[in-house]
This record gives structure tokens, sequence and C-alpha cells, in this order.
């Protein structure tokens, strides 16, 4: 579309993008550059390369990654299957209802769930095990983040499954080629813009969550997300906190080229 | 089209399922007289009862609709301003910077989101309480319409444009007679995303919020650090009943309108 409309309501964008997107980084930038007494000094970055701090980021990128590939692994056949039912936009929105329900009842439901009295242990023990406290280890942390994010991957997938003109489809599988073939061919390099923007939605979250690894992890995993909310409003020492929020930036922006899509500016 | 396969239809009961135990498991305890989340009692109604008479946590959960309805309204009309103006930029490079700037705000992680609004507004020295979260909400849900209504602009045929314009009308007509009605399906899924961000937002919240404000996220979250309180689990109960109608109202809304769409094709 060429410019045809007034740049007028562009000027409150502007605006926010200014005030809330360029100036919070910024600051958090000059911040990671402040000690606890506000003088200047690198020593946060030295302390970001310490192996303490190191490990902190690798465990949080596995943590992430694990959590991207189990959430992308139910969510695109929910997607793909939810596409062939009769109302599926009904369907859609059943899917949705529960991301609705406050993310923290949900993790609160889990601390109920896997709890030593839970339902969980109460069907293992049907089978005769022990119960055993399943909160607070890696396979509850990963359990409730997967069910958490399933909605959001999905809705991406979902759209660009729906775009998808079912007859290239057909056309596929009467050129011969097999189901796999024309899923591995056809459909998805043409949902792969939906998978990756579902991939956007969760792995940078993961990757900084701080409310389940607190509320089902315990004090197990420590994550990204966690230190900085340490940092902020436990030990009061934003210089630190902004240290590793500008690293989780950095982390960030690469994960972004990798997955961005190259706006084809318009392809009218 | 095909049907589905009986495979595929257990995979999705399964999926429902999952999706959906946690919140009746919730609710189920809600009823249970006795104080916690495993064996079950009797069946009571006390829990609801005790939510009404919380004076303190009914003005949290009104705090909280405030702030969800009030910040994706702004949030929806500044999106959409943007949306339209980033489409009517020229220069590709300038508009890719801003598309690029309006992915930061969607990819960045809420705790980054949170600290950093944390430190702007205590240097702008506006006070943490209910403007700061209102503010936040509107900040992370603008990205959210931008990218909902986006699409839906650049799939319009521009000679539509050209028509009304070309038929004698303004700037403004154009924008309010044919853009916006164009692109309305996008503006209410902007809208609807950003109340739900809004409402599931814990972490942004969390570390804007003063003493005095609170939403429901942050005060479940001080709840389930200590314990559990049945209180919760029947708040759980309304929450769920009152989504389900507002979804139900959404879909019946929508739905009207296509076959009058279909009417006027046909």
């Amino acid at each position: 579309m060429r410019n045809r409309v007034a740049k007028g309501p562009l000027i409150p964008y502007i605006f926010w993008i200014v005030f809330f997107v360029i100036a919070p980084i910024l600051l958090v930038v000059y911040y990671s550059m402040l000690d606890l007494y506000g003088n200047f000094t690198l020593d946060n970055y030295k302390n970001f390369f310490t192996p303490v701090y190191l490990k902190m980021t690798v465990t949080s990128f596995w943590y992430a990654i694990l959590i991207t590939f189990f959430t992308l692994l139910v969510s695109y056949p929910t997607a793909y299957f939810l596409t062939k039912t009769k109302h599926k936009h009904l369907w859609l929105m059943l899917i949705i209802i529960p991301s609705w329900i406050n993310l923290l009842l949900k993790t609160y439901a889990f601390i109920g769930i896997f709890g030593l009295y839970g339902p969980i242990n109460a069907v293992a023990s049907v089978f005769g095990i022990e119960p055993q406290q399943i909160l607070f280890t890696d396979f509850s942390f990963i359990f409730v983040a997967v069910y958490i994010f399933i909605p959001f991957m999905i809705i991406p997938i979902f759209n660009s499954l729906d775009k998808l003109n079912p007859t290239l489809v057909d056309a596929a599988r009467d050129l011969g080629a097999s189901p796999f073939t024309t899923f591995r061919r056809v459909i998805w390099p043409l949902t792969i813009e939906g998978v990756k923007s579902g991939i956007q939605v969760t792995f940078i979250p993961a990757l900084s969550l701080f409310m389940i690894t607190r509320l089902i992890a315990g004090n197990q995993v420590i994550t990204l997300g966690t230190a900085i909310e340490q940092q902020f409003l436990v030990a009061q020492n934003w210089g630190m906190g902004s240290t590793i929020a500008v690293f989780l930036v950095l982390i960030m922006l690469a994960s972004m080229l990798l997955t961005g899509r190259r706006a084809k500016g318009g392809r009218v | 089209m095909k049907k589905l396969s009986t495979p595929a239809k257990i995979y999705l009961i399964v999926v429902f399922i999952i999706l959906y135990a946690p919140i009746f498991y919730l609710i189920y305890y809600s009823f249970n007289s006795g104080g916690s989340m495993h064996d079950f009692e009797s069946f009571t109604l006390e829990h609801y009862k005790a939510v009404f008479e919380d004076s303190r946590l009914l003005v949290i959960l009104i705090n909280t609709i405030i702030v969800a309805l009030l910040s994706s309204l702004i949030a929806t009309i500044l999106g959409t301003l943007g949306a339209i103006g980033i489409v009517s930029i020229k220069n590709r490079k300038m508009r890719n910077t801003l598309l690029s700037l309006n992915n930061i705000m969607i990819v960045s992680p809420d705790v980054v989101i949170g600290a950093s609004f944390l430190i702007l507004f205590t240097m702008i020295g506006i006070k943490l309480g209910f403007t700061s979260v209102l503010i936040s909400h509107v900040a992370f849900s603008i990205p959210i319409v931008v990218l909902m209504v986006l699409p839906k602009l650049l799939e319009m045929n521009p000679n539509l444009i050209d028509a009304a314009q070309d038929l004698g009308a303004t700037k403004r007509e154009v924008l309010t007679r044919v853009i916006v009605p164009y692109i309305q399906p996008g503006i209410l899924a902007g809208f609807f995303m950003a109340l739900t961000y809004s409402l599931d937002d814990f972490a942004v919240t969390f570390f804007v919020t003063g003493n005095g404000f609170s939403t429901l996220s942050v005060e479940i979250y001080s709840i389930a650090r200590v314990g559990i309180s049945l209180t919760i689990n029947a708040l759980s109960g309304l929450i769920f009943i009152v989504t389900v109608l507002i979804v139900i109202g959404y879909y019946f809304v929508t739905h009207r309108t296509r076959p009058a769409n279909g009417g006027v094709n046909q």
C-alpha cells in the first residue's frame, strides 16, 4: 500500500516506542554499569563471567529448549487436527479458554496435583508405587511450563494452518506424494512462519520464568529470570540485576534474528 | 473435507482433558469442607461465601478487571493507529525498524520488561501503584494489537482506498469508513489478545506494583508461597464461569455478523 493515509496515526505510536521500548533498554544498560552505591563500574560484567552465573545461563537455556520442544511437539498436531474439525473456531476458542484462566491459578492447581497427597500419587499408589514428592523436581517444572505455553503455541500454528490453501495439499496427493512427503514438503514449509512465532512466544518467556520456578521447582531450579527477580526485589542490587537483564536481551535478540520473519515489506 | 481419524480424535480429547483437568481439579476441591486439596470430606459452599465476605480480595478482583479492560482499550486504539501508520510508511528501512522495535517488546522477557519499567517509573517519579500498573499493561499490549491488525491491513486491496478517494472521501472518512471496518476482525482479535495478556500477567505487575496496590496474580502468588487456601479455589471457580460466559458471548457476537456478510455476498 502506498502513502495514502496521513502520518497522524503514527505520532502516539512513535511516542510509545521511544518511551517504553527504547528508553527502558537504555536505562537497563546504564544501570548495569552502576554498583550498589551508584558509582560507575564494570564489576557486574566481571561477575557475570564467573562460573556461578555462566552455569545458571546454561541451565536456563537447557530448560527453555526442553520446554519449547515439548510444547511444539504437543501443539503442532493439536493445531493440525483442530483445523480439520467441523467447528474449528469453536474448538480453538475452547483451547484458548484455559489460557484465560489466570496463570497463577493454574500453577497453584499443580501444587495440589503434584503434591505428596495429590491425585497423581493417589493413582500411582493403586499400582503399588510409593507416594513420592513430584513437586520441586525438573519434571514438574517442565510439565507445568509446557502446560502453560501450549495455547500460546497453538494459536499461531493454527492460524498459519488455517490460511494454508487445501488445494495445495490435494495437488500434492494427486501428484503421488505420500502423506509424510506432503507434510514435509508442502504443509510444514508453508506453516513454518506460524511455528516460528510459536517458538518466539515460548522460548524467551521460558528462559525468564521465575514464578513457576519459585512455586513449582522450589529453589531447585534457578533460571536467569529468578536471578533478576532476586537481584531487583530481594537483594536490591539493581546493577547486577540489570547486567543479567542485558544478557537476557542479547540472547533474545539473537533468537529473534534466528526465528525472525524477514518482513517482506508488503507483498502487494 | 476429510473426517478426523480415531487416533486424531483421541489425541485431541487427551489434550483437552489435560488442559482442563487442573481447572476442574481446583473447582472440585473448592466444595471441600476439609481444608486441603486432597481427601474430599463433604460438600460445602463456605469457601464461596468467604470470597464474597473478603472485601480485600474483592477489591483486588475489581482492580484486576479495571486494569485489564482499560489497558486493552487504550492499547487497542494506539496499536491500531500504529499499525495503520506503519503500513502507510513508504520508506522500507524505516518501516522495518519500527516493526523490529515492535517485536522487541513482544519477545522481551516479562522479567526484563518489569525490571526496566521499575527503573523507568522510579526515574520519572511515577508512584508505584494503579498508574504504574496500568501504564505498563498498556505498554506491553500495544505491540500485540499491532501484530494482530497488521496482517489484515496488508491483505487489504489498496484499490478500495483509491476508490473511496476517487469518490470524494476525506482522509478521515477513508480511515473510519473504509479501513477500520475492513480490519475490524483484527482489531477485535487484538483487543481480546491484549485482555488475555493483561489478565494473565504476573511478572511485569509484580515488579511495578507498590505496597498498596495488588492484582489477582500477585495476590495468589503471595498466598501460594505460604500454602493452600480453598478461598482461592472458590475464586477460580467463579473466574472460570465468568470466562466461559464471556467466551460464549464473544463467539455469538462474532458469529452473528457472519451471516449478515454472507447475505450481502449472495
